[in-house]
């Protein structure tokens, strides 16, 4: 059984350290900045928004790479890029209509979310549980699915 | 079945492997006249700069993959299509039957009719060989005069400033990308280039080429010249739909394809940048060549052709995203704005930060942006999804860069809506 992100808005207080983990976790510095999940803030609501990749069945962003840099990982289900073989031509950061993939200037390259290989730091950092890693069928992950389907095709 | 594809770019690859998916047992056929496996011309400039070798623009790493794929390649030229006889006929006479033919033969540069276009020295940037050929040419301290400032000069332009080459671009029409920019953000693009030592001539034209010596003397339509090694063409592209000349299937500007990428002949489909597709934000047919829309219509053409469901679809967003010199650059849909719409705007002119959205009533449209690299594609997934933005339109006409938040607060449980998705 595949496992997904399960992202909770009313759970999430805004304390980024989902950001701090992701950034920790896969840039090796504490940067929210450079997080692939990020805490958005409704200031007129009092609400906060964790977001990043849901590993979306339509990966745009994998048919729109040119040169075959992000790939399905098998264990996981994650869309992955490989960044000795992106060129950061960027293409991905427009196809993908969530946006959830963005380009690092530092590195040249791409960064999106790859569930950590299977053990996200964000979900283990979230003292709120806003953020949990369980049974993909969970997670509302169809709702969002249905929405990007609904984007391209029309039967 | 047979299905046979021409053209071995993006959307004849995607159309072929989908293909195969979707029918296991057919025959795939893919046709290039390229002498290298498939490959990306968006990796050239990556190319130019040596980040990659050649095969780094290929579209398949693994060297096997069309092999395990049993998709058979085929190097050759597509002389002419028989609908009736559902054949076609190579350069040198063999032919190929079809039960569903895909068009996927894309574009290529149009050379300006300017006197010296043919010398030695001018080059367009389109295939691998041009590559080699540029590479060998741009180096530190060569003087290059690239013609033409839109998207694909641009991209190019950036390899060749990277490349230390004495660079001058000339640039017919008022502003840099003037398909993809409006006057704010193209004159923005310019100055950025012209503070990075690149010379950028608007609203000029190359009037003619002539040799001087070993070197090119490039005139200008002001009455000045400019001296230089090597000349990169890079003046606009058409569709190469020459080859279904004969074959009775409509075309205009492009070959005309329906929403299910199906050609006037009922088993003849085009896909990429030979096709004149539905752009969805206007409902018409226009030639889009991009990289996202070539990969659409791969898909979907080949759905099609495998007769599966009937696939049909609202239309390719057209969009677009550059970067140069580091300023990156995307715009999407109706950037240019929609007739009695309203847009939002926010511009820092010093720190080269600009975006400008486009409505409709409270639905995006859509956008252009300078200087914006985090969550950009949420621009593409709200114009594609059509999504009512209610109370956060005029939140976006206050604050353009809440773009994220609109869509989450308009798709999400959060905020005004959280207790009505469950």
């Amino acid at each position: 059984m595949l496992k997904a992100l399960q992202l909770e808005p009313e759970k999430c207080t805004g304390c980024l350290q989902c950001e701090m983990a992701c950034s920790y976790e896969n840039e090796g510095v504490f940067n929210p900045s450079k997080s692939r999940i990020k805490v958005f803030t409704f200031h007129d609501e009092g609400r906060f928004a964790p977001y990043t990749c849901s590993q979306c069945s339509e990966a745009w962003c994998l048919h729109a790479c040119p040169v075959e840099a992000i790939v399905v990982n098998e264990k996981t289900g994650s869309k992955d890029v490989i960044e000795d073989i992106c060129v950061g031509c960027k293409v991905c950061t427009i196809a993908c209509p969530f946006g959830t993939v963005n380009y690092n200037a530092d590195s040249g390259k791409v960064i999106k979310c790859d569930l950590c290989g299977g053990e996200p730091a964000c979900a283990e950092a979230c003292p709120t549980d806003a953020i949990t890693y369980v049974d993909a069928d969970h997670t509302g992950l169809e709702r969002m699915r249905a929405h990007a389907a609904q984007t391209v095709s029309k039967s | 079945m047979q299905h046979v594809v021409i053209g071995a770019g993006p959307a004849g690859v995607v159309a072929a492997e989908t293909l195969r998916k979707t029918q296991p047992e057919a025959v795939v056929t893919l046709i290039g006249d390229e002498p290298e496996a498939p490959y990306s011309r968006m990796a050239i400039p990556y190319l130019l700069v040596k980040q990659i070798a050649e095969q780094g623009t290929y579209l398949r790493k693994n060297p096997e993959h069309f092999r395990d794929q049993k998709i058979a390649i085929v190097q050759g030229r597509v002389a002419s299509i028989d609908c009736k006889a559902r054949q076609i006929a190579l350069d040198g006479g063999n032919a190929v039957a079809y039960d569903k033919l895909l068009v996927a033969t894309g574009s290529r540069p149009v050379s300006p009719p300017i006197e010296g276009i043919d010398l030695p020295g001018v080059t367009s940037c389109w295939t691998l060989a041009d590559a080699r050929r540029i590479a060998a040419t741009a180096k530190p301290g060569a003087r290059v005069v690239l013609m033409g400032a839109g998207f694909i000069g641009c991209i190019i332009l950036e390899a060749l400033a990277k490349s230390g080459a004495e660079l001058t671009v000339v640039e017919m029409e008022g502003r840099m990308v003037p398909r993809m920019m409006n006057d704010t953000a193209g004159n923005l693009i310019k100055d950025w280039c012209e503070s990075r030592g690149v010379k950028v001539h608007t609203s000029t034209q190359v009037t003619s080429i002539e040799k001087n010596g070993a070197a090119l003397r490039v005139n200008l339509n002001s009455g000045s010249a400019v001296e230089a090694d090597m000349v990169v063409s890079a003046t606009g592209v058409k569709p190469n739909i020459e080859v279904v000349e004969g074959s009775g299937i409509k075309c205009e500007h492009g070959i005309l394809v329906d929403r299910m990428m199906r050609t006037s002949d009922e088993n003849v489909f085009a896909a990429g940048d030979v096709a004149q597709g539905i752009d969805f934000s206007t409902g018409d047919n226009s030639v889009q060549a991009i990289q996202p829309t070539a990969v659409d219509h791969g898909q979907l053409a080949a759905r099609n052709m495998a007769g599966s469901q009937g696939a049909t679809h609202r239309g390719c967003v057209n969009m677009n995203v550059l970067d140069t010199l580091g300023l990156i650059s995307s715009s999407f849909g109706l950037w240019m704005g929609a007739d009695g719409g309203d847009s939002a705007e926010l511009l820092n002119r010093e720190r080269f930060r600009y975006i400008n959205l486009q409505f409709q009533d409270d639905v995006l449209v859509g956008a252009t942006s300078l200087g914006l690299t985090q969550h950009v594609g949420v621009l593409r997934g709200l114009i594609q999804s059509k999504t009512r933005l209610k109370v956060w339109k005029d939140r976006l006409l206050e604050d353009p860069t809440r773009i994220m938040e609109a869509y989450l607060a308009s798709t999400q449980a959060v905020g005004f809506n959280a207790r009505i998705i469950k």
